[in-house]
């Protein structure tokens, strides 16, 4: 019976990507005509011989910005993702280990009825693993050398199908696209921030000369107003939102993995060793966090419950997703001891 | 106004019917294709299995019997057709090669052998690849059997020529357990 719930989840996916893309559109043009609207205002009542503002440039120039990097998002996002964490493609599996890896990827594609993603490896001691791409059909699985090194067989298989449920899912895409665009909308705050700090001394001497005929300006003061708030905010909200749409989904592929590996146990001790290890894990930006199994920052906030911690936090604590999977397992040993 | 009435009831049915009758194809689609993905993993194991026997055949000359069983299993696995027959056929060679798994235990060299511990890597993961694709063989097939029988659907079940697929049963309690693959006490790598 997961048929009907696998693809509400999917078309659910889809839909709050598209609409990312859209809000992220939405932002970039509200920016940019903004900033134009703002400056209109302000130059309106200007003498003649002074500049006035009228074609708003920076509007087109922001959308033409914001056209492009939603489209790179989208076709390349996955690539920048494995590039920044330093990713290797797996292709000829030497050493036993690595082979051991491909088979289980495999078997977990097997299970989900998906193609087999392709397989990268994170040259980082710290155990880690996301995965990323468009859709099931382009999808990419990786894998940091530490996981390799400190879980067995079977907590392995556990942490591929989370990710191979991630990929099912379609929750690849929209995180991907979360994280180019949070990155996009952090770059140009930042940017725009440091430009009218530095600009700010030039541009009060040029406002204080308007100033006078400026003053019965409210509308252009609201609009400015607004504009520097939605700046402010941005960033944070972006952050805000992408946790908020992790954290859910974290839950979800906990339990349908469990469904594909039907060893709800294994991820269970799985976590409990990627918990243990305290360290960050560095290769991977920051980000590109809220695509790991498990949040790979210094884990200080990862046992916080309450309020902070649900708002701050990409991933759910370790000890409630640890007690769901044990409640899992629990439930499947009991029915299979009644069933025999 | 009744013409219209009645042409947008019959075009309703239509488009029903069209869209029950696709949806009872997609589905038997990925029935076939879950069985596909089924035959060859137990292809693969069929492969695996004469390079076991002709690796572990240097190290256990006194088990002659136990290495002909996994053979005549394996031939008979190979010729098997059909869900129910092949599903007989490899059950009784999973546990053949669960025999021939529980022997080896008492001789170290054969689980020190390189060679072998990539054969029993490969062997676990092949066990490993035919349960999954089982799995999602009769998690298809259960979803197809369930749409065609389930009114008003079962109306269209002729049409699109739908009839139960066979689930591939495990009979047997005790085989469940079987499919872990180990050679060796401990597990490598830990």
């Amino acid at each position: 019976m997961s048929e009907p719930n696998l693809f509400a989840q999917q078309e659910t996916n889809k839909r709050k990507s598209a609409w990312l893309v859209a809000g992220f559109l939405l932002f970039f043009a509200w920016i940019g005509f903004g900033g134009d609207l703002a400056f209109y205002l302000y130059t309106r009542k200007l003498p003649s011989e002074r500049y006035h503002h009228v074609f708003p440039f920076i509007g087109l120039i922001a959308c033409a910005i914001a056209a492009r990097a939603a489209r790179s998002a989208w076709k390349h996002g996955a690539k920048r993702v494995l590039d920044a964490a330093g990713a290797q493609e797996l292709i000829n599996p030497a050493t036993p280990e690595l082979k051991r890896l491909d088979n289980v990827v495999e078997e977990m594609a097997i299970a989900a009825g998906l193609p087999k993603p392709k397989i990268w490896i994170v040259p980082d001691p710290d155990p880690n693993a996301f995965a990323t791409g468009h859709d099931p059909l382009t999808a990419h699985l990786a894998v940091t050398e530490g996981l390799l090194k400190v879980l067995d067989r079977d907590e392995l298989q556990a942490v591929v199908a989370h990710e191979m449920s991630h990929i099912r899912n379609y929750d690849i895409r929209l995180m991907t696209l979360l994280a180019a665009m949070v990155g996009a909308v952090a770059l140009l705050s930042e940017m725009l921030g440091r430009f009218m700090r530095g600009g700010g001394g030039l541009g009060g001497k040029g406002r204080g000369g308007g100033g006078g005929k400026g003053k019965g300006n409210p509308a252009a003061a609201i609009v400015l107003v607004l504009w520097i708030i939605t700046l402010i905010l941005a960033p944070i909200v972006s952050r805000l939102l992408t946790m908020g749409v992790s954290r859910k989904r974290e839950y979800l592929a906990d339990a349908s993995g469990a469904q594909l590996n039907r060893n709800p146990l294994a991820l269970a001790s799985a976590l409990e060793k990627i918990a243990a290890a305290t360290a960050a894990t560095k290769c991977i930006a920051k980000g590109a966090g809220h695509m790991c199994i498990v949040d790979p920052a210094e884990r200080k906030l990862a046992d916080r419950e309450g309020f902070v911690g649900n708002l701050l936090a990409s991933h759910p604590p370790i000890r409630l997703r640890l007690a769901r999977l044990r409640g899992m397992g629990y439930a499947a040993a009991k029915q299979t001891g009644t069933a025999s | 106004m009744g013409k219209l009435i009645l042409f947008v009831v019959v075009a309703a049915i239509v488009l029903w019917v069209v869209a029950a009758y696709n949806a009872l194809i997609s589905l038997k689609n990925q029935v076939v294709n879950a069985w596909k993905q089924i035959d060859v993993q137990l292809k693969r194991r069929h492969d695996l299995i004469p390079n076991l026997v002709n690796t572990v055949k240097g190290y256990m000359n006194f088990e002659r019997s136990t290495l002909e069983a996994v053979i005549s299993a394996r031939n008979r696995a190979v010729s098997a057709q059909g869900v129910a027959e092949t599903a007989k056929a490899e059950g009784e060679l999973s546990q053949a090669l669960g025999r021939l798994f529980a022997l080896s235990e008492s001789y170290p060299e054969l689980k020190s052998s390189s060679n072998v511990l990539q054969l029993q890597e490969e062997l676990t993961s092949t066990e490993n690849k035919i349960g999954f694709a089982r799995q999602l063989y009769n998690d298809v097939a259960t979803q197809y059997n369930t749409r065609q029988a389930l009114f008003p659907t079962s109306l269209v079940a002729g049409l699109a020529k739908a009839s139960p697929a066979e689930l591939w049963e495990i009979e047997d309690v005790a085989e469940r357990a079987v499919p872990r693959v180990d050679l060796s006490l401990d597990k490598p790598g830990t």
